[in-house]
């Protein structure tokens, strides 16, 4: 699972990060987000998407995406 | 009134909340987390810390203790419920309160005396002096995730509502927060949240009292 700050809130981490890059000579970014990435092995892949919503991500302020590796 | 105090493992200011609940005239015990049942409390403190060492987001596994199925049911009753810093948290990822509290602004753990103006107050039953909407109160902040956050829209019925119950005076606002509040309530107004700690301002000696206002208006009724 996938999971960053929504589109239009504000992120602090990401920003720090934006804001360190120039120095290490790193030119032409922006737009940086800094979210989080959650993995794990499941039988039954149909109840992920509740489990991020419920659990995982807080939908007020997360978006997520599911990204399935098979017989990983 | 006897109040019931949550204690999860990470909490760390219960203590000084069991304390601003009897300074306020009330009876006050804790309530471990694994505890499903109230018995016999009239009122809770969701107090502030580090619940489950604050995993994955502030208040996310809380929410999912025994104690807060209870929480949620007395708050469904309209049993008052003030949720503080972390307990703030815990209630907006609960759902008993709208909107989130994210990284402060400035990516810092802030932990200074902030004044407030309370705002909202003044439930029917509640005598005069216990309506504090209008009283500027000096309270500790101490987070590093306090900035209230909400959709526009959402914003905007709060104030309708006069679902804000605390916003920072003008120019104290120490983490970002949309419109500088610093506390809201539920639409029924019984349950409240709030970032910075009244429970560790009820005694002069600490530099300011102020905090014990917002425990007796609760237990007066003048939440609502």
């Amino acid at each position: 699972m996938l999971i960053r700050p929504k589109e239009g809130i504000l992120d602090p981490q990401g920003k720090a990060v934006e804001r360190a890059l120039p120095a290490l000579g790193f030119e032409g970014i922006e737009h940086v987000r800094v979210g989080r990435m959650v993995e794990l092995e499941a039988e039954d892949p149909a109840r992920l998407p509740e489990l991020c919503e419920k659990l995982l991500a807080n939908p007020l302020i997360e978006d997520f995406e599911i990204e399935s590796i098979d017989g990983a | 009134m006897v109040w019931g105090v949550v204690q999860f493992p990470g909490s760390c200011d219960e203590r000084d909340a069991l304390r601003a609940c009897e300074l306020s005239g009330g009876e006050a015990r804790l309530v471990w987390h694994e505890e499903r049942d109230l018995g016999g409390v009239d009122a809770v403190v969701v107090p502030g810390g580090f619940s489950y060492g604050d995993y994955l987001r502030a208040g996310a596994i809380a929410r999912f203790s025994p104690a807060m199925e209870a929480v949620a049911e007395l708050a469904a009753a309209g049993g008052p419920v003030l949720g503080i810093c972390n307990g703030f948290q815990v209630l907006c990822e609960t759902g008993l309160l709208p909107g989130a509290l994210l990284l402060n602004e400035s990516m810092r753990f802030v932990c200074r005396q902030v004044e407030l103006l309370a705002e909202g107050f003044g439930g029917p039953e509640a005598p005069k002096s216990l309506h504090i909407a209008g009283e500027r109160l000096s309270i500790p902040a101490k987070h590093g995730e306090g900035r209230y956050w909400a959709p526009e829209a959402m914003l905007d019925a709060l104030e309708a509502n006069r679902q804000v119950a605390f916003r920072y005076a003008p120019g104290q606002n120490p983490n970002g927060s949309a419109r500088d509040i610093a506390g809201v309530r539920n639409e029924a107004g019984n349950v409240l949240g709030l970032m910075p700690h009244p429970e560790h301002a009820v005694d002069a000696m600490t530099g300011s009292s102020d905090g014990l206002r917002v425990f007796e208006s609760i237990a007066a009724g003048a939440l609502a």
